[in-house]
């Protein structure tokens, strides 16, 4: 993975000198918040409604054991014991006091993280695969390309004041784990004539206004990459309207003039751009590429994991949830659930991640992801090492078997933390999580992921949702409302709103009549909740959710 | 016909901390909700805001929301001021936890 190099710690460094100055002369007086929010917020640091939040960017989703550690370490220091982690492959410190926070910065920088762009109008932390580096049907590792990015957009001169913010996600696989349909670019790696290059995909976006990216170019060559995405980005930046909040993303921009017409000033501008770029960025492209050479995979016997498999239920439930195919055949990805019933979805406490961060260093050749989907993964592991991992797992609450399942859940912090939020999102996690454990159904109902948002800005993703749940304040009481049929994958879809909203103390019995629905309507135990769906469409769940109105209308 | 008005509180988030306090009527801030001024009339609401606007320098997002009078002092109508007087409810954290130790310490 990338290491910082002299400039890149300098730079840092420097960085974090000069928030620590902004914060003194905001203490003392000679900065008014007006002056210092924006400052605050290009360092990641928000105000919530208890405290305030510091968004540490975890670049790509890609840690290592040390760094790891160190997230743990601040955790432990300077907040309350715990972290959570983001749709976003941040990780979110809830509870830092202002005059901690440089210090908070300089302790990230020790092992080569940061806050920067974390928030603000600016390119935010640029997010890819989970699985990179280690899918079987992935082309290339798109990490050094993020990495790219991320250094490009960093402290960007022309990008530091967008219209808006502006996220970019990065895959290099068919199967698309990094929702990069939903971003305001995503990057997908498609091969043509036997040369890997980008689909480069424009306008996606949740929030108020969710929209499915648009094909901006079909098939871009590599090293072009940085031209091209300077020519969007400047094109974005003057077209873009600054007039209204909630029309100053790309994708408004898109949906406005129409792809075409974005499509010829981009591909204007980029003769223009790639005229400007004197290769410094290819041969940084190269080098980045060094830091990422794959791991030397170590052979070996997989009976332990077979023996295991065969003889110890639990282990079994967990290998069939929480492992996927490797591209080496002993050995496995791991996805660690930071989701146990009831607990907070996303939430790992400094123990559980220095546990993590110690199987990663002992069996994962020191590597650790997080995902969007607010887990943890070891993307390389022996299949011999997985009954080890699964009973340390097992000892600190991190072995639940739900990968995929109904439990593991989406939930963006909502009410409970967010200024932003219209109602609590946390506890209704919980509260399904809960109830279908109890129910014994979770693993009977198979892949479906439910997606929660305590606001219209969808954080918790619920418009690409199977079961989508938005939280709405209707006249000052909690309201949520169901979309159904949303897909984060390659074949993105938004969901389609159900009716009127549920109660608070109404959501939960809503999403079971929505279960028993499924369970009833399947053609058998192969046929997934979005497979039925797509199959018999939004009126049996209607009628399942809201039975009065059909007794009525009878 | 003009609405009436509903009463209010000012509230903001403390520089240093982060965590919510409440205008007083004696012009100070109190981290205790029971404490703050209740201010029922809309003219005076206004004038108390710039009064307490005087302390920009040490406090961070001060508005005025809606409050009730209850037994021991103003209570919030909305619930995202509940949960600003509580804390999450996820962890017992927040207000509440400084109102766990107190009880604890009793």
């Amino acid at each position: 993975m990338y290491k910082y190099n002299d400039f890149d710690a300098a730079f840092l460094a420097e960085r974090n000198a000069q928030f620590r100055a902004q914060v003194e002369r905001r203490i003392d007086g000679s900065l008014t918040e007006d002056e210092f929010k924006p400052l605050r917020l290009m360092n990641g640091l928000y105000l919530q409604l208890h405290a305030y939040m510091l968004r540490v960017a975890i670049p790509y989703g890609t840690l290592n054991s040390a760094q790891m550690r160190q997230l743990a370490l601040l955790a432990e220091k300077w907040d309350k014991g715990y972290g959570h982690f983001t749709t976003r492959q941040n990780i979110q410190y809830n509870w830092p006091k202002l005059r901690d926070v440089p210090d908070m910065l300089d302790a990230l920088a020790e092992v080569g993280l940061h806050a920067i762009q974390t928030s603000g109008n600016t390119v935010r932390n640029v997010t890819s695969d989970h699985f990179a580096a280690a899918a079987r049907e992935e082309l290339e590792d798109p990490r050094p390309y993020a990495e790219l990015i991320r250094q490009w957009s960093t402290d960007h001169p022309e990008f530091q004041f967008l219209g808006r913010k502006f996220k970019i996600a990065v895959t290099g696989a068919e199967q698309d784990r990094a929702v990069t349909r939903a971003h305001d670019i995503g990057l997908r790696m498609v091969s043509k004539d036997g040369e890997n290059g980008f689909e480069v995909i424009v306008g996606g976006g949740l929030g108020r206004t969710p929209m499915i990216g648009k094909v901006l170019r079909e098939f871009l060559p590599k090293e072009d990459l940085l031209p091209y995405l300077d020519a969007v980005l400047s094109v974005y930046n003057l077209l873009g309207r600054r007039d209204n909040k909630y029309k100053a993303r790309i994708k408004i921009t898109v949906q406005e003039n129409g792809i075409d017409k974005i499509r010829d000033l981009v591909e204007e501008r980029f003769v223009e751009r790639r005229a400007e770029f004197n290769g410094a960025d290819r041969e940084l492209l190269e080098e980045i590429k060094t830091h990422f050479t794959p791991p030397a995979l170590r052979g070996g016997n997989t009976q332990t994991y077979l023996a295991a498999y065969d003889s110890d239920p639990v282990f079994r439930a967990w290998a069939d949830t929480n492992l996927a195919e490797h591209r080496k055949e002993d050995h496995a990805i791991v996805t660690i659930s930071i989701k146990a019933h009831g607990a907070t979805p996303g939430d790992a406490t400094a123990e559980q991640m220095r546990i993590m961060a110690d199987l990663a260093q002992e069996f994962a050749y020191d590597e650790l992801r997080i995902s969007h989907q607010q887990n943890v993964i070891l993307p390389h592991v022996h299949k011999s090492d997985l009954p080890a991992i699964h009973a340390r797992l097992k000892e600190v609450g991190l072995a639940t078997a739900n990968i995929g399942l109904i439990s593991d859940i989406i939930a963006c912090p909502g009410m409970d933390y967010c200024a932003l939020a219209t109602a609590r999102s946390i506890p209704v996690a919980q509260d399904i999580a809960t109830r279908f454990e109890e129910l014994k159904l979770e693993h009977d109902i198979g892949h479906l992921q439910i997606k929660i948002s305590g606001c219209i800005n969808a954080c918790g993703h619920h418009h690409v949702g199977h079961i989508g749940i938005l939280g709405l304040d209707r006249a000052g009481v909690e309201n949520y409302q169901i979309t159904l049929g949303g897909d984060a994958t390659e074949t993105a879809a938004i969901g389609t709103r159900t009716g009127p909203g549920f109660a608070y103390d109404e959501i939960v019995p809503a999403v079971e009549r929505l279960i028993e629905a499924y369970l009833e309507l399947r053609t058998g135990e192969d046929e997934t909740f979005i497979e039925t769906y797509r199959r018999v469409g939004m009126d049996p769940f209607k009628a399942a959710l809201y039975p009065e109105a059909r007794k009525k209308v009878a | 016909m003009p609405r009436p008005f509903t009463p209010k509180i000012i509230t903001a988030n403390d520089l240093l901390e982060g965590d919510v306090i409440y205008f007083t009527a004696t012009g100070s801030w109190s981290r205790d909700l029971a404490e703050a001024e209740l201010i029922t009339d809309e003219a005076e609401a206004q004038l108390r805001l710039l009064e307490a606007e005087r302390d920009a320098l040490s406090v961070v997002g001060i508005y005025l929301t809606d409050a009730k009078a209850g037994p021991n002092g103003p209570e919030p109508v909305h619930f995202r001021e509940d949960f600003r007087r509580t804390g999450p409810s996820n962890y017992a954290h927040g207000k509440q936890e400084a109102n766990l130790e107190a009880t604890a310490n009793v």
